[in-house]
């Protein structure tokens, strides 16, 4: 086998391996850690025998490794049991929430990839020059920010001082795609901001990386036009790393989201987690952090399996 | 002849931002002349930091790192290039004139095939179609002798080794049939034995071609095999410029004469006498591993004398030294120390056999805490193993650094106030405070110029007077084997293939490797190189 | 001989006037942080110098009282997270073997999900309180500091002058203490300084989604939260909290950037 693939292979299986001790710790988070959850379901006044029942009902006797590869099993059919506080189906409250984290998610990539790239290109070719100064100070205060914050800042920039949009997010079945591009335009420009950010530092930093290179420089010497400098002889070898930046940022749009859901009570995962577990909805908790977290991992896998591949000294062995 | 470069009164400035004061403009070159023909060379010597490289990378008016050419005029095929554009520039660079960097592997793209970029510029300065340019690659392979000339170039830069790589860079050189080539040091990173063939195809390009070229290096006799003409260069400044016969044979300036001569001390060996280390039997090999870097040494040091390990990298020559120490464990065999067997665990040796079996470093940098003054670093095994304190210690680290030549005010320094001879020197007497009966030194000069080197081991040979201290030499240069041996070990691949006294290892007859070596060594004379080249010819001819 | 630049001026003198504000709030801040003096969510005047919240107290006094709850549980966790996780890094680094191995693991399978997930899941389940809040941002940010204390220390490890030292029989503590540490002491400062202000960011991120401290104590992140329905109405009342956060994140950032900057360009010089 290309010894290329085999290391994909060695890398996804490990991805797989560590979703899997996660699981196996967010289980043990939820359930292992003191109070009892049927108490926390009926309240102080439960009777004893209401608890009895209760435990029955949900299986709590059993011991905690049947529960826990019996819940596994059913997470990977899609059965994420029942909600605490109202007994809903946790798969279908997910469904449609789940669809509109990505919607927004994919908004926000979509803008913020392209243009973080862009401008980590600008700063690099202008290097300490006046166009990286402004791009690399107005990054590093964004950085500073937590979400939120921005997304205040925001707020009150684009609905008060200058009325453009409205200071919440109501997205519905049965929305026109241009209505919902409309709700969604305040948290997709936050969300931009705060991933945007990081990505362009990084994309800049990669790009720096190759450009200070030998090669470069022979490219250079052999009287090669910068044109012709950067897009034969920088981007191949910068194409790598500029990837798995993205992919990583994309990683961390995971973590933006949910704030951002809660700010504009925007109808997605995220506040479906947030609102949970306030309410110590522990079934949903478990199932919301664990899709959270498979999303990140997969992710994380993917901008390795990139680097892997984008290696010329991997691609072709000695 | 009309010159082909001229270059009058050049002056190079570069600005140094010392960190917390304002920036400073220095000057690295000073009022730098020379003229070039076409189809002949000139060597550009100098210590590091002379200015070679900057000089030489003027000749395509480039300057390094934001290096500014602010003065002089460099005239190129008869007009001044210094005053050009940055478009000009560049119709020039890769077609009149050529660059040959000192680490090929580093200066070619990993993502890209060797073919492919060694055509590149001919092709796009649009001096011969793609089909012509890759004919006159391979051609240019099958001169440079490297395996395969008409596959050669589907490779990638990984797939190869150092010293093709070294004239794959070489064949981009000439590629564009350019008028100038500027070879930057371009066998300083190769082996000895590699270093040889390659330097060989290099001259013999450079007259089948006919191409003139700057030949940068430190090293005056390798650049004695390769010019018509030599220039001595030391702190941007010319110290001395004429044609290689009356540099080589009659130099003017002292400096030049110091260049010439480093190679000169002698050294007389003395009688053997009963070793107060011998290493007999040892095998070892890393953990994890299944071979053995290191097959059955048998080797033994006189007290106050000197045994050279010479060989090339892998030749397991450190890591002998690292198996003295303890530091690796050796799987058969042992090392005797002063009568006592010396245990394989580094934690199971006491504390006089660790105190009385010092080591020094090739890279002084590293080798000393960069947090501590000089007065720390020495004074430190004066506390751990004689419990010395206060003024007597002080005492005690004024007497040591005079004995390597410093003076009082040093003890308060930092390392990284030192130059790179001052340093060593601290490192050696950080070995002598512990009045160590052996020193291991470890490559100690390799990586300083060659003058500084010399005081060094002129140092280190007089300590061994006064102190009566054996040293385990490790070097792979034979020059300084000759200055410094009383007993030489040949390593090759782990195995010792010649050991004796000096002149035993020294005269003839030789088994195969060790003729290699010494065969590989550069001699300051002219001739020499075409002396080897028949040598070898006459070889494989014969065999 | 030492030049400090702007940037870092500016931001040492906001870190100190934050500190001030907090260790001296009862001397500094203008009224009590829950003293109900105004109407609702008043504009800023000559009497509310920031204007009244939502339900009518004074919004720079409770900012001022806020930054000793924020400041003092971003300190708390930072200095557990460093300890705990430079120790570590250390010993991982200078032991190696399965230490080392069963440790980074550990570190690998924690920092694989993001640490705010971690939280709320961990959140879920246990009580929210000061003590509870400290230990979670602490253990999941040391983490971090592991890794970085760990390869800071790994580059210093190889080096000859550490060898030398072992060579010449030095024991374990001197080898750490005094060849090691003040050596890797820059980068790590500097660290501890970012580690803090991720500290203070997800302590207000916390707040903000109502899972951070709970009444009747409150941070800048709860203060937030409280203001935030205000902006519907154009009042400003929640951005106060929220430029107090980012003005320390920021003013901490450029004293960190500093250090950073005067560690890599002195490459082994003098310690200073």
């Amino acid at each position: 086998m290309h010894p290329v693939l085999k290391l994909v292979v060695q890398r996804i299986a490990l991805g797989l391996l560590l979703l899997l001790v996660v699981s196996m710790l967010i289980f043990i988070g939820v359930e292992a850690l003191p109070g009892d959850t049927a108490q926390s379901i009926l309240g102080q006044s439960a009777t004893p025998q209401a608890l009895e029942n209760l435990r029955q009902t949900l299986g709590l006797n059993e011991p905690a490794t049947t529960r826990y590869f019996k819940w596994l099993w059913g997470f990977l059919h899609g059965d994420f049991g029942k909600a605490l506080t109202n007994g809903q189906d946790i798969a279908a409250a997910i469904g449609q929430r789940l669809g509109n984290t990505l919607f927004l998610a994919s908004c926000a990539a979509v803008i913020a990839v392209p243009l973080a790239i862009i401008l980590g290109l600008v700063a690099a070719r202008y290097q300490a020059r006046w166009p990286d100064k402004v791009i690399s100070g107005i990054t590093l205060s964004t950085i500073s920010l937590p979400e939120f914050v921005a997304a205040y800042f925001v707020i009150y920039l684009l609905t008060q001082v200058i009325p453009i949009f409205q200071p919440v997010a109501m997205v519905f079945p049965g929305m026109s795609f241009w209505a919902k591009l409309n709700a969604v335009a305040l948290p997709v420009i936050v969300l931009v901001l705060v991933v945007l950010a990081h990505m362009m530092r990084m994309t800049r930093a990669a790009i720096l990386n190759v450009m200070e290179s030998a090669y470069i420089e022979t490219a250079e010497l052999k009287g090669l036009s910068p044109m012709r400098v950067i897009a034969q002889h920088a981007l191949p070898n910068a194409i790598a790393p500029i990837v798995s930046v993205v992919v990583l940022n994309l990683a961390y749009l995971v973590v933006g989201v949910v704030v951002v859901e809660v700010v504009f009570s925007y109808n997605a995962l995220g506040q479906y987690l947030v609102d949970h577990v306030s309410k110590r909805d522990l079934p949903v908790v478990q199932a919301v952090g664990m899709i959270f977290a498979g999303v990140y991992i997969g992710l994380n896998i993917l901008a390795d399996v990139v680097a892997i591949l984008a290696n010329p000294r991997l691609r072709h062995p000695k | 002849m009309a010159d082909l470069l001229s270059i009058r009164d050049l002056r190079i400035e570069a600005t140094a931002y010392p960190p917390g004061e304002p920036p400073q403009n220095i000057v690295i070159v000073d009022g730098v002349s020379l003229d070039l023909q076409k189809g002949k060379v000139l060597g550009l010597i100098g210590e590091s930091g002379a200015g070679k490289s900057t000089v030489g990378l003027s000749a395509m008016a480039f300057g390094r790192g934001g290096v500014r050419l602010t003065g002089g005029t460099i005239s190129l095929n008869g007009r001044d290039i210094r005053p050009l554009t940055p478009a000009a520039l560049r119709k020039l660079r890769g077609r009149e004139v050529t660059y040959v960097a000192q680490s090929a592997a580093a200066a070619f793209n990993p993502a890209k095939q060797l073919m492919e970029q060694v055509i590149e510029t001919s092709v796009l300065h649009g001096v011969m179609s793609r089909a012509e340019a890759e004919a006159r690659a391979v051609e240019l392979f099958r001169k440079l002798g490297l395996p395969n000339p008409e596959t050669f170039g589907n490779r990638y830069p990984h797939q190869v080794s150092g010293g093709q790589l070294q004239r794959a860079m070489t064949a981009m050189a000439l590629c564009p049939k350019p008028d100038l080539v500027i070879f930057d040091e371009p066998t300083t990173a190769l082996d000895v034995t590699t270093q040889i063939d390659v330097l060989a195809a290099i001259k013999e390009a450079i007259r089948d071609t006919g191409v003139a070229a700057l030949y940068i290096t430190h090293d005056l006799a390798v650049v004695a095999q390769v010019s018509d003409h030599i220039m001595v260069l030391r702190h941007g400044k010319m110290v001395e410029y004429g044609d290689v016969g009356q540099i080589i044979n009659a130099p003017r300036m002292d400096y030049t004469k110091a260049l010439v001569s480093v190679r000169g001390i002698e050294h007389e060996e003395k009688k053997p006498a009963d070793p107060v280390l011998t290493i007999s039997g040892v095998t070892a090999r890393y953990r994890g591993t299944n071979f053995d870097v290191l097959k059955n040494v048998n080797v033994d040091v006189a007290p106050g004398q000197t045994l050279a390990i010479v060989g090339e990298s892998g030749s397991g020559k450190s890591t002998l030294a690292r198996a003295v120490t303890g530091l690796l464990n050796i799987r058969e065999g042992e090392v005797t120390f002063a009568g006592r067997k010396l245990s394989r665990e580094l934690k199971d040796r006491t504390r006089d056999d660790l105190r009385e079996l010092q080591m020094i470093y090739q890279m002084a940098d590293t080798a000393m805490n960069p947090r501590q003054t000089v007065g720390t670093i020495i004074g430190r095994p004066l506390e751990f193993y004689f419990g010395l304190k206060g003024a007597e210690k002080q005492r005690r680290i004024q007497d040591l650094l005079d004995q390597i030549e410093m003076g009082k005010g040093y003890a308060d320094r930092y390392p990284a106030e030192l130059s790179g001879g001052q340093k060593q020197r601290v490192c050696i007497a950080r070995a002598l405070a512990a009045k160590p009966r052996l020193i291991i030194c470890d490559e100690v000069t390799s990586a300083l110029d060659p003058l500084v080197a010399d005081g060094i081991l002129k140092l280190l040979l007089d300590l061994q007077k006064q102190e009566q201290v054996a040293y385990l030499f490790i070097t792979h240069d034979l020059a300084t084997v000759r200055a410094i041996a009383d007993r030489i070990a040949v390593m090759y691949r782990g195995e010792v293939v010649r050991y004796g006294t000096k002149t035993e290892v020294l005269t003839p007859p030789f088994d195969d490797y060790t003729d290699l070596l010494l065969a590989s060594v550069p001699e300051m004379r002219l001739g020499w190189l075409e002396e080897v080249i028949a040598h070898r010819k006459m070889e494989s001819a014969g065999n | 001989m030492r030049r400090i630049p702007l940037s870092a001026l500016i931001g040492m003198i906001l870190t100190g006037g934050f500190l001030f504000c907090a260790i001296f709030a009862e001397w500094v801040a203008p009224y009590g942080y829950d003293e109900v003096l105004g109407k609702v969510w008043e504009s800023p005047s000559s009497t509310y110098l920031l204007g009244t919240d939502t339900i009518g107290r004074d919004i720079l006094s409770r900012l001022i009282y806020g930054a000793r709850i924020t400041i003092f549980v971003a300190l708390a966790a930072s200095i557990l997270s460093f300890s705990l996780g430079s120790f570590l890094g250390f010993l991982a680094a200078v032991r190696g073997g399965w230490i080392d191995q069963v440790l980074s693991r550990l570190v690998d399978v924690v920092m694989s999900v993001p640490s705010l997930i971690i939280a709320l899941v961990l959140l879920s389940v246990l009580d929210i309180n000061l003590t509870v809040l400290i230990f979670v941002i602490g253990i999941l940010d040391a983490t971090r500091v592991f890794r970085l204390s760990r390869a800071v220390a790994m580059d210093i490890a190889v080096m000859d002058y550490v060898e030398a030292a072992k060579l010449r029989g030095e024991g374990q503590s001197w080898v750490i203490f005094r060849e090691i540490l003040p050596n890797a002491l820059s980068p790590l400062v500097a660290e501890f300084g970012l580690r803090f202000i991720f500290a203070v960011l997800f302590i207000s991120t916390l707040s903000f989604l109502g899972l951070g401290i709970q009444p009747p104590l409150m941070d800048w992140g709860g203060m937030v939260k409280e203001n935030k329905d205000a902006l519907v109405y154009g009042k400003s009342a929640a951005l106060m909290p929220a430029l107090a956060i980012a003005l320390l994140a920021i003013s901490v950032n450029l004293v960190a950037d500093w250090v950073l900057t005067r560690t890599s360009s002195l490459k082994g010089g003098r310690g200073g």
